[in-house]
């Protein structure tokens, strides 16, 4: 399950979602916004999200995870729009019998959210600039390739 | 072919449209994003963006059907 929302995370919602009687652990993961970013003094982020593709693409990774991970279930909210330093951009969560598939899980529905979700988060500066900032793996995975 | 064409972030904020209809003699993701780039100044190429026809991955080729909602997709960055 995944949902974008415009306006401050609650999960609730999917906390009720994921509550089961088999699960001993519950892991979850939050993003926060973050008053910094490479050096430079973040003012506050805009996220945008293409929600019609991240629901089909969410579709699809929570199907690989669960097939590669023995949990239970798995939830996640990302935020859109004007987001201040200190709000959460990001919620996962993810039910398991036991801790460390359910940690697993986590790491890996968020290392394929950054990198296959159409969603854009847009920095603005201290110093009055902005700019689209793209994932970091995605960066460094194109900085490598090109040196190769 | 009438197409609807949908922007975002670098994209949305260079054309100033979130969305638009385009009447276009173009057939495919590839010549209407260089039909776009100099009607817009792009600075992205195409190389550089995913594209999406009818809320689906697509490919730059792809054949355009009359309506498509036609969608370019910039460097991510959630999370």
């Amino acid at each position: 399950m995944f949902r974008v929302s415009s306006v401050d995370l609650e999960v609730t919602a999917e906390l009720e979602n994921l509550s089961n009687s088999r699960a001993g652990a519950l892991v979850t993961f939050e993003g926060w916004v973050r008053n910094h970013h490479e050096g430079r003094d973040v003012l506050h982020l805009e996220y945008q999200a293409y929600e019609a593709l991240c629901l089909s693409e969410a579709e699809i990774l929570r199907a690989e995870v669960l097939s590669k991970h023995d949990i239970i279930d798995l939830a996640c909210v990302h935020r859109v729009g004007h987001c201040p330093i200190g709000t959460k951009a990001v919620w996962v969560g993810v039910t398991a019998e036991h801790r460390g598939a359910a940690f697993d899980a986590c790491e890996h529905y968020m290392d394929a959210l950054k990198v296959r979700f159409p969603i854009w988060k847009k920095e603005s500066y201290v110093d009055g600039d902005s700019e689209w900032v793209r994932c970091e793996a995605c960066a460094e995975h194109e900085h490598t390739h090109g040196h190769h | 072919m009438k197409l609807r064409i949908q922007y975002f972030a670098n994209l949305r904020d260079k054309s100033g449209k979130e969305e638009e209809v385009l009447e276009t003699p173009t057939s495919c993701p590839l010549e209407l994003y260089r039909e776009l780039q100099k009607s817009y100044g792009f600075e992205l190429n195409a190389d550089q963006l995913g594209v999406a026809i009818n809320d689906r991955f697509a490919n730059w080729e792809q054949s355009f059907e009359e309506n498509d909602l036609v969608t370019f997709i910039p460097p991510v960055g959630g999370g």
